[in-house]
């Protein structure tokens, strides 16, 4: 099979954000009467109704205010055999890629073909009824996601077996707990026969030893040669399952690019223009403050930073307080509110450090921040007077568990406040030997 | 993987798809699908009920009964000499079967809006497993006539003459299939952009059910709305079963022919007019 298994070219597809109100009839009978009576009914009407975005045709002006591309110019080229993730910000478009390839959706414009039987997987459970057993489901949920009844005879132990469900079979599936529920739908889908899978961000459901084993089967289904389009926000996961991955900046895709590449790429850009504090008071005058603040990693400033390497913060004083010997602290506090960390500049057990002057610098180490959401606070003062400016919550940053052994524990299941970093671990030799 | 399995799937996307296109040899691919969704209908509907199956049996009585009251005995609209229960019965029972259909179709698109956002198959299926369960229904209806009926004709001597047309059902039954799922295609592509329509349905059905030939013969109509037998498909398929039954009608050969015109002509606009909407409706919902 020299052809590739997905061709895509020029795929775009545009949404129009608001539209003039003709969504009931009356809407309509009152724009028809005024096209009669020759008058431009936008102006009569005058309702402006925002609803959820719909599909325009690719001749309106290219510059419609009122429209924007989801997906814009795309094509790329995917080999039978390979295993693709797919990463970009939420709202990149990726959703609406996958939704046009698995043909919910049209594009605008442009066109994709795909050379073999696709499979798709973008919610776990859909069509599921709640009223009908388990047994009756695994049929449903098969044959709507595309599989004949004969496929799922010949899989049907299997599904039960991947799933854990044996004893509940029969039992109709809203007396299902959650964890049954989604360990049965993925199990259905996971033994799909097709040659193409397209899979959306589904492995954040269930409990962990689960999680590792649908992870394991991705892999499996990797393996056996089969092609698979992965979304996926688990970095570590498309690290661990994908050779190649698409990048989806603003509907625009990069890529198919080696995977460590595609990585870097993204993480660099992904908040260039949000890693960075800049203190909107500083040049009131006299004001004593810390002017600017950024998050960086490798000296890239970023909001997404890897947990496999050192995380820095830097702090622009404002020209008064440079000047004066002075102390910084910050305030790391994770999404649950708590706080992991809390410092001053002079407190460096290392070092006999006194107050100084000039702007600062602190370096978290790799692996010290357990992967999650962190909000950083900052205070600057001098220990005889009061506090000169207190900053609460400035920036907020990403700290993303990329390093593959924690494959083995999806990152928001990361226990701890802490990183895994803060432990030294040393293997002892064994003495009775 | 056998032979007969080693078949080349291609899955073509466009943006300018042909609006005529659709792809039958898919839905044949789906058949197992349709199936399911029949079983899925069929058990539903009776699944923690007391009486279960049985609701099929009690509906198309109790809406008899209520018929037989109201307009036989109150109102006194005739009913050309047939026992009046068979009469209406009759009527309601290859009408109730269309409005399944109509309604089953109606309701397929936005019905199932958070399904087709999630999966892509045929969405044209949901409309075909209807009429494929509707027909379960109707076969459990039939056979509360054919009791009723078979009492009247040899225990009773009302004037029942059953013809030989009776073996043209199985016609009269797919052109009621074909005519709720014709309109039912349309109503379902217009409530995508018009949920006013959604609302508008029971009364719509209604409405159309008394403009119809079931509590009154054909024969009352008065000679100027005549006309309007030739236009309502469901008019003259009814019309047509109570001859074939009683023997007893009003109808010409070119009343009918129109009927079968006009349904003809509302599945395929309707199939046309579906496949057109349905392929971005996702977005609108």
């Amino acid at each position: 099979m020299s052809e590739p298994a997905i061709i895509v070219r020029n795929l775009s597809k545009r949404y129009r954000l608001g539209v003039i109100g003709r969504n009931t009839l009356r809407d309509e009978m009152i724009y028809r009467w005024h096209k009669l009576l020759g008058r431009d009914p936008a102006q009569h009407m005058g309702k402006v109704t925002t609803r959820k975005p719909v599909p325009v045709a690719a001749t309106a002006a290219e510059d419609d205010p009122n429209s924007f591309w989801a997906i814009r110019d795309v094509s790329f080229e995917i080999q039978h055999g390979e295993v693709i993730g797919i990463v970009g910000r939420n709202g990149a478009g990726k959703s609406t890629l996958l939704k046009i390839l698995t043909r919910i959706t049209q594009p605008t414009s442009g066109e994709a073909d795909i050379n073999g039987r696709v499979g798709s997987l973008l919610e776990v459970g859909t069509g599921f009824h709640p009223e009908f057993t388990g047994r009756e489901n695994i049929y449903m949920n098969g044959t709507i996601l595309g599989m004949k009844k004969r496929e799922i005879d010949r899989r049907f132990d299997e599904i039960v077996a991947f799933a854990e469900i044996e004893q509940f079979l029969d039992t109709p599936v809203k007396r299902y707990s959650s964890g049954m529920y989604v360990r049965l739908a993925f199990a259905v889908a996971a033994h799909l026969e097709s040659e193409i899978l397209l899979v959306d961000e589904v492995l954040a459901v269930g409990d962990t030893s689960f999680q590792k084993k649908c992870l394991g089967k991705m892999g499996e289904v990797a393996r056996k040669g089969r092609t698979v389009l992965f979304v996926s926000h688990n970095m570590a996961a498309i690290r661990n399952l994908c050779q190649k991955t698409i990048l989806v900046v603003d509907g625009r895709t990069t890529g198919p690019l080696e995977t460590t590449e595609a990585m870097r790429k993204y993480l660099r850009g992904a908040l260039k223009e949000t890693g960075q504090w800049i203190n909107p008071m500083a040049h009131e005058p006299g004001r004593r403050t810390i002017e600017k603040i950024e998050i960086s990693q490798h000296g890239n400033v970023a909001r997404e930073t890897l947990i496999s390497e050192p995380i820095t913060f830097s702090f622009v004083l404002s020209d008064t307080a440079r000047q004066q010997p002075c102390l910084v602290g910050l305030m790391i506090t994770n999404s649950e509110g708590v706080i992991v960390h809390h410092s001053l500049d002079i407190y460096d057990p290392t070092s006999e450090k006194t107050l100084s002057t000039g702007n600062r610098e602190a370096v978290i180490p790799p692996h010290a921040l357990a992967p999650g959401e962190y909000t950083l606070s900052c205070s600057l003062g001098h220990p005889q007077e009061s506090v000169w400016d207190s900053l609460p919550e400035v920036l907020r940053w990403n700290v993303i568990g990329d390093c593959p052994r924690m494959m083995q524990f999806p990152a928001h299941l990361w226990k701890g406040a802490a990183g895994p970093g803060m432990v030294t671990w040393t293997h002892l030799q064994d003495d009775n030997k | 993987m056998s032979g007969s399995e080693a078949q080349v799937y291609r899955t073509r996307i466009r943006a300018d798809q042909p609006w005529w296109k659709i792809d039958w040899h898919e839905i044949l691919e789906y058949r197992d699908l349709i199936w399911l969704l029949v079983q899925r209908d069929f058990a539903s509907v009776y699944k923690q009920t007391v009486l279960g199956p049985l609701w099929f049996v009690v509906q198309p009585l109790a809406t008899t009964v209520v018929f037989t009251v109201v307009f036989g005995r109150i109102a006194q609209i005739g009913t050309d000499g047939i026992p009046p229960f068979v009469f209406y019965m009759s009527g309601t029972v290859l009408w109730n079967y269309f409005a399944g259909c109509m309604n089953g179709a109606s309701n397929s698109l936005i019905g199932n809006a958070s399904l087709f956002q999630k999966v892509y198959f045929p969405r044209l299926i949901i409309s075909i497993s209807q009429v494929f369960s509707q027909l379960l229904y109707f076969l459990f209806n039939m056979a509360v006539f054919l009791s009723f009926y078979f009492y009247y004709l040899f225990l009773t001597d009302a004037r029942i003459h059953p013809s030989w047309w009776i073996l043209a059902l199985p016609l009269l039954v797919a052109q009621s299939a074909i005519v709720g799922t014709g309109v039912g295609l349309w109503l379902s592509a217009l409530t995508v952009k018009y949920r006013d329509l959604r609302f508008m349905m029971a009364f719509l059905t209604q409405l159309w059910m008394y403009a119809t030939p079931i509590i009154y013969p054909a024969s009352k109509i008065p000679e100027r709305w005549r006309w309007w037998i030739s236009l309502n498909p469901m008019a003259s398929v009814v019309e047509f079963n109570r001859f074939a039954f009683f023997g007893v009608a009003s109808l010409t050969k070119s009343e009918f022919l129109c009927g079968v015109a006009s349904g003809i002509f509302l599945l395929v606009t309707g199939v046309l007019v579906f496949n057109r909407v349905q392929r971005n409706f996702v977005d609108t919902v």
